[in-house]
């Protein structure tokens, strides 16, 4: 026997009890109409989803969800377990990878119409879909049990705090008892790796069933809006006349695309590495710098920035709001137009959505509204100007004061309150005296705890920064 | 097949047999799921805890000075380990007064630190600033830094503990 008879033969032993030729075929070579290359998205998506699923069970094998050992289990995997650098890499972008695809997923079907009749529930169950998304990422940061990671987790917990009515109740709920620790950690990894999987497995076999149902739409055309009455007869008409096999005339974009994203998340994964881990996770020590990491540091970001006095309204509200809009939208939005060409304020939504989340997350990353933590040497061009030994004893006080925490001089300093470049020419000596006595503008009063021999120096100093 | 059109005894025995089936299986399923749920919900029933610990002797905290105190957290799981430790700063105002601050800023909660020559509280996140009494300096803190409760039996300095969200 030849070996293609042998494949053959296999191949009738296996139809006959899969019927995959009666069953399986006609799934995936049903027809769909022809598309552009932005419909690869949600397949990507999946993909990223799988990476996620694999090394996370390769991750499991020995991570350790106490507190005692999450850190040294990560920090084994990381440099001693073989191809465990690798493995965290992949995970560590493939998250990455997952939630930008699976935004840029939502976009795509937000701008083309995609959302509307008869496909309302493909958008509902791609919107929880997000969420656990965002969820998954949450939870699988505190999982590295570092300084920042546990702090984080405490900011998290103080923002569900502001929920009305039930915050307190809430926040015993997300960690798990009266502080962030043990419970807390076992808690996000049940999450992270059963409660949100087995949910997101769930929605989507939905998902996909619903796009095998309903067929993916077409590509939309400006003055062909969706009426409920007639769009499924002249869909059906279109893969008559036009639809091409899903396998592969169609197929082979999403193969193509998905092998590029999984190229970069390994290239990644292999010359960048996943991220170091900070200092071990302990409540004891307070010299901590806390953030999420970047998928909510544009939320992060918007807390700093938005007036304090609707922060208690912002913080649940907010997400509460974008929440509500994405279930209702295809409620009350499910016919008409489906071209963003006739759908100006679709686009600007997006638009703006993208642009300011990643001008948030950029904002995030510096924190310029956040003091320095670190006392930095002042530039050569500031020391060697120094003459008096008053201005000598003033820089120091500069340095220690905390000055420096939100001053900039030569460019090195925090950059919260405005640079004392050249101060020494914009304000007189009373002036100076009395921004440091009495503070003002978001700056600390220093009078009480600062002595007149220490504000002669310092005042000093900055008047010589000419 | 063909009972399911002709006789209405058969329709009402499948209609039975259909929702006695779907009940059971309620049922069967609310016996799993509810044990379940009430475990995931159990911290709600745990009483919370505010009982006084020790931070020390009043003799370990000079007058005017802030630092660091640690306590061992009431409530901690087994295997907490480190995170059984919740960190207060306190300031020995006079011989006999204390103030004894929570760690977290009252904007999100990220721990501040005590700048000693500066004599403030500086918080990491989101530029939250507070003097040495525990009063807003600058930044989006809406109020003071969280006091807690203090007492001093027989010479140790004692504070009762409070939650997460300290406030």
């Amino acid at each position: 026997m030849s070996v293609t008879t042998i494949g053959n033969n296999i191949y009738r032993w296996l139809n006959e009890r899969l019927g995959i030729s009666t069953s399986v075929l006609p799934v995936i070579e049903h027809p769909v109409p022809e598309t552009d290359w932005f419909y690869v998205l949600g397949s990507a998506t999946l993909v990223a989803f799988i990476f996620q699923i694999l090394t996370g069970v390769a991750l499991a094998m020995s991570y350790v969800p106490a507190p005692n050992s999450a850190y040294d289990s990560i920090q084994f995997i990381t440099h001693s377990a073989v191809l465990g650098s690798l493995i965290r890499g992949i995970h560590y972008f493939g998250a990455s990878a997952m939630v930008i695809l699976v935004a840029c997923h939502a976009a795509h079907v937000f701008l083309y119409g995609s959302y509307k009749f008869p496909r309302e529930l493909n958008w509902l169950t791609g919107t929880f879909l997000l969420l656990f998304t965002l969820g998954m990422a949450f939870t699988g940061q505190l999982l590295r049990w570092d300084q920042s990671a546990y702090w984080a987790v405490v900011v998290a917990a103080e923002q569900v705090a502001r929920t009305p009515f039930i915050g307190p109740q809430l926040v015993e709920l997300v960690i798990a008892g009266q502080t962030v620790g043990g419970a807390t950690l076992t808690r996000f990894y049940a999450t992270h790796v059963f409660l949100l999987p087995a949910l997101m497995f769930l929605l989507i076999g939905i998902h996909l069933y619903l796009v095998i149902f309903l067929g993916i739409s077409e590509m939309p055309t400006p003055g062909v809006p969706v009426d409920p009455a007639t769009y499924k007869e002249r869909y059906h008409h279109l893969l008559e006349t036009e639809g091409i096999p899903f396998w592969p005339d169609a197929a082979w974009k999403d193969v193509v695309f998905a092998l590029g994203v999984g190229l970069i998340v390994v290239l990644l994964a292999a010359f960048v590495g996943p991220p170091a881990l900070e200092k071990l996770a302990d409540p004891s020590i307070l010299q901590a710098y806390p953030r999420p990491d970047w998928y909510f540091l544009w939320l992060f970001a918007l807390l700093a920035l938005i007036p304090p006095s609707i922060e208690n309204e912002f913080i649940i509200g907010f997400p509460t709001l974008v929440v509500i809009l994405f279930l209702v939208l295809p409620l009350v939005a499910n016919k008409g137009e489906r071209s963003p060409r006739r759908r100006p304020w679709a686009v600007g939504i997006v638009l703006v959505a993208f642009l300011s989340i990643g001008v948030l997350v950029y904002e995030g990353e510096i924190a310029p509204w956040s003091p320095l933590t670190s006392v930095e040497p002042l530039p050569a061009s500031v020391t060697q100007n120094l003459k008096t030994p008053s201005e000598v004893r003033g820089a120091a006080l500069y340095q220690n004061m905390a000055c420096q925490a939100c001053h900039a001089i030569g460019g090195v300093g925090g950059l919260k309150g405005p640079s004392l470049d050249g101060v020494g020419r914009r304000l007189t000596r009373n002036q100076i005296i009395s921004r440091i006595m009495n503070g003002g503008n978001n700056m600390p009063a220093y009078a009480g705890h600062i002595t007149p021999q220490q504000l002669n120096d310092l005042t000093d100093f900055l008047q010589a920064q000419k | 097949m063909a009972e399911r059109t002709t006789s209405p005894e058969a329709m009402s025995r499948r209609t039975f047999l259909s929702r006695i089936s779907i009940a059971l299986t309620a049922l069967a399923g609310a016996v799993v799921t509810v044990p379940m749920v009430a475990y995931l919900l159990s911290p709600l029933i745990k009483p919370t805890l505010n009982v006084w610990v020790p931070l020390g002797t009043v003799d370990a905290f000079q007058i005017g000075e802030t630092v660091e105190s640690v306590y061992h957290d009431p409530s901690p799981v087994p295997w907490a380990g480190l995170t059984a430790l919740t960190a207060v700063w306190v300031r020995r105002v006079s011989q006999e007064e204390f103030i004894v601050f929570a760690v977290n800023c009252t904007h999100l909660g990220c721990p501040v630190r005590w700048v000693q020559d500066a004599q403030l509280f500086i918080c990491p996140c989101h530029g939250g600033v507070y003097y040495a009494d525990g009063a807003v300096a600058a930044g989006p803190p809406p109020l003071p830094l969280f006091r807690y409760d203090y007492r001093i039996v027989n010479g140790v300095l004692e504070i009762r503990t409070r939650p997460l969200p300290v406030g």
